[in-house]
């Protein structure tokens, strides 16, 4: 796999942005940044926290487990998204209280519901330019396997 | 005892709406301009006018920016400034917004504000791409949200909090189509049935076609004066009471509430203080049902209901020509159709037409005052004007 390079400052530390958000995706770690200032949580990050204007704001690994709070079955989709339909789209509230859209992949077409349980997952890597970065998505928990 | 006035409309102009093959934004503003000015005899527009403002989305569409200047061009305004805003779906409101700054700043006496759009003319592909800019493009378009999808996301989080039912969002289509059909500059001047509604196809689940707005081209325009000069260019102008405009999340998945928009609840309470006014008190109204379930949204943003009682709210009839709250008679997005960066000021036209007397079949009875509500994107935007009468 092509080497991923990140984006960083000059004391070496990963910039909070997107794009480095999308990196992370291509390493199979769905990430949030934390202000160190007011330990507000962020994803998508940001260089300056809206709450107390610090942009001292660090990276941590977010567990990629929540809840569909709410979803919409896409029948008819831009040309880029034209072969995928039907499809699912909906958002995600993860366990860290945070929210976060994406595509929900399920057994069934059709069998999404509030309040199921979902785990994020990616798709295979493909670094092909901004902002071509490597996509996170969710997929329901099956209750047998855990 | 409502507040003092900000500005006054003495004129407006709507060009038709719908698919106006072979004209270019410019014309189609030309229309709506010829109108306003036709109805204003006593405006010199060349000698009167100190300013404009026009709301327009999507220069990708013609490949042509810099729709102010553009558009005084081709009205004959030039050298006035002549600014453009874009805000997404609430261009022209924001454009609205901002002619009423200038009036009552008193940096122009006079402006005139429009919006316009041209879009039926590539593939709905392309347009449905270009419409979804204003959505989160990292975290919503690239993961291949539609338009359609961001507001189905609502409409099923509002049916599992409040039991709002797909008939619900069809009786707001039906309604809207009933209004259009009255309407001469409507895009589509035809009425359809709950069934039809509901067994149109699935756009993005739960909203089907007849829920969706129109995609369609168009312009719209108002002329602004400081009220104390109102009576010179109209016998009968319409006064901007109040004017609220607020700004929420660029993604909707980062909202606490994904029934309501946030920035509407704001936007017009704000509108509603400087007016001095009560939602009660609306006569009529025009507000932002770029798709079904936002109308029914808005009527509990708006205050015409309570919070989960938008569904009853359409049920009781209450917010047809007849009712009590007549909402949307010129057939709104969904009839008259959406060229977005007209829908705001078009919205204006309307009231002003209804406050005014002139709304012919549609006209509502008696109305004293009237209220606009333009959206942007799926919220990120939202602005509310409050007018009255001369009474």
């Amino acid at each position: 796999m092509e080497e991923i390079i990140f984006e960083r400052d000059e004391k070496g530390d990963i910039l909070p942005t997107i794009q480095n958000f999308y990196k992370f995706c291509g390493q199979g770690r769905l990430m949030a940044v934390k202000c160190t200032k007011c330990n507000k949580l962020l994803a998508p990050p940001r260089m300056l926290c809206p709450s107390c204007y610090s942009s001292d704001l660090r990276w941590i690994q977010l567990s990629g487990r929540g809840q569909l709070r709410t979803y919409s079955m896409i029948n008819i989709a831009p040309k880029r998204f034209a072969s995928q339909v039907p499809y699912t789209v909906g958002i995600v509230k993860l366990q860290e209280g945070i929210s976060l859209p994406g595509r929900i992949m399920l057994d069934k077409p059709g069998d999404a519901q509030i309040g199921m349980d979902v785990i994020v997952d990616f798709e295979p890597a493909q670094m092909d330019g901004w902002p071509q970065l490597p996509r996170y998505f969710f997929r329901s928990v099956n209750k047998t396997s855990g | 005892m409502t507040g003092k006035p900000l500005a006054a409309i003495v004129s407006a102009g709507l060009s038709r709406f719908g698919k106006l093959d072979g004209l270019s934004a410019r014309e189609i503003f030309q229309q709506a301009g010829k109108e306003a000015f036709d109805r204003c005899p006593n405006l010199d527009p060349r000698k009167d006018i100190k300013a404009l403002f026009v709301g327009h989305m999507m220069e990708s569409t013609e490949h042509q920016g810099h729709t102010g200047p553009m558009v005084a061009d081709w009205l004959g305004l030039n050298p006035i400034p002549a600014s453009r805003t874009e805000n997404a779906c609430a261009s022209s409101g924001v454009a609205l917004r901002c002619g009423i700054q200038a009036v009552a700043s008193g940096l122009a006496d006079t402006v005139i504000v429009g919006g316009v759009e041209k879009q039926t003319h590539l593939p709905t592909s392309d347009t449905t791409e270009y419409l979804a800019l204003s959505a989160d493009n990292f975290f919503e378009q690239w993961h291949g949200f539609t338009f359609p999808a961001l507001f189905a996301l609502i409409a099923r989080a509002h049916m599992h909090e409040y039991g709002t039912r797909e008939e619900h969002l069809a009786m707001i289509a039906v309604k809207n189509h009933s209004n259009g059909s009255k309407n001469p500059k409507a895009h589509i001047q035809k009425e359809i049935t709950v069934e039809q509604a509901m067994t149109s196809r699935i756009v993005a689940s739960p909203l089907k076609l007849f829920d969706c707005s129109l995609i369609s081209d168009g312009a719209s325009c108002v002329i602004l004066t400081r009220p104390e000069l109102a009576k010179k260019f109209a016998d009968n102008p319409v006064y901007v009471l109040g004017s609220g405009q607020a700004s929420d999340t660029i993604g909707l998945y980062e909202r606490e509430d994904l029934t309501s928009l946030k920035a509407s609840i704001l936007a017009s309470r704000e509108a509603y203080k400087m007016a001095g006014i009560e939602p009660k008190d609306v006569d009529v109204a025009e507000v932002h049902d770029c798709f079904t379930i936002a109308e029914l949204v808005a009527y509990e943003d708006l205050g015409f209901c309570a919070k989960g009682d938008g569904g009853r709210l359409i049920e009781s009839g209450e917010t047809k020509l007849t009712g009590s709250i007549p909402v949307n008679t010129s057939g709104g997005l969904k009839s008259k159709g959406h060229p977005v960066g007209a829908t705001g000021v078009a919205q204006a036209y309307e009231v002003y037409l209804q406050l005014t007397g002139q709304a012919d079949h549609r006209q509502v009875k008696d109305p004293e005052i009237g209220l606009t509500h333009n959206v942007g994107g799926h919220g990120s935007t939202s602005v509310v004007h409050v007018y009255k009468t001369s009474k």
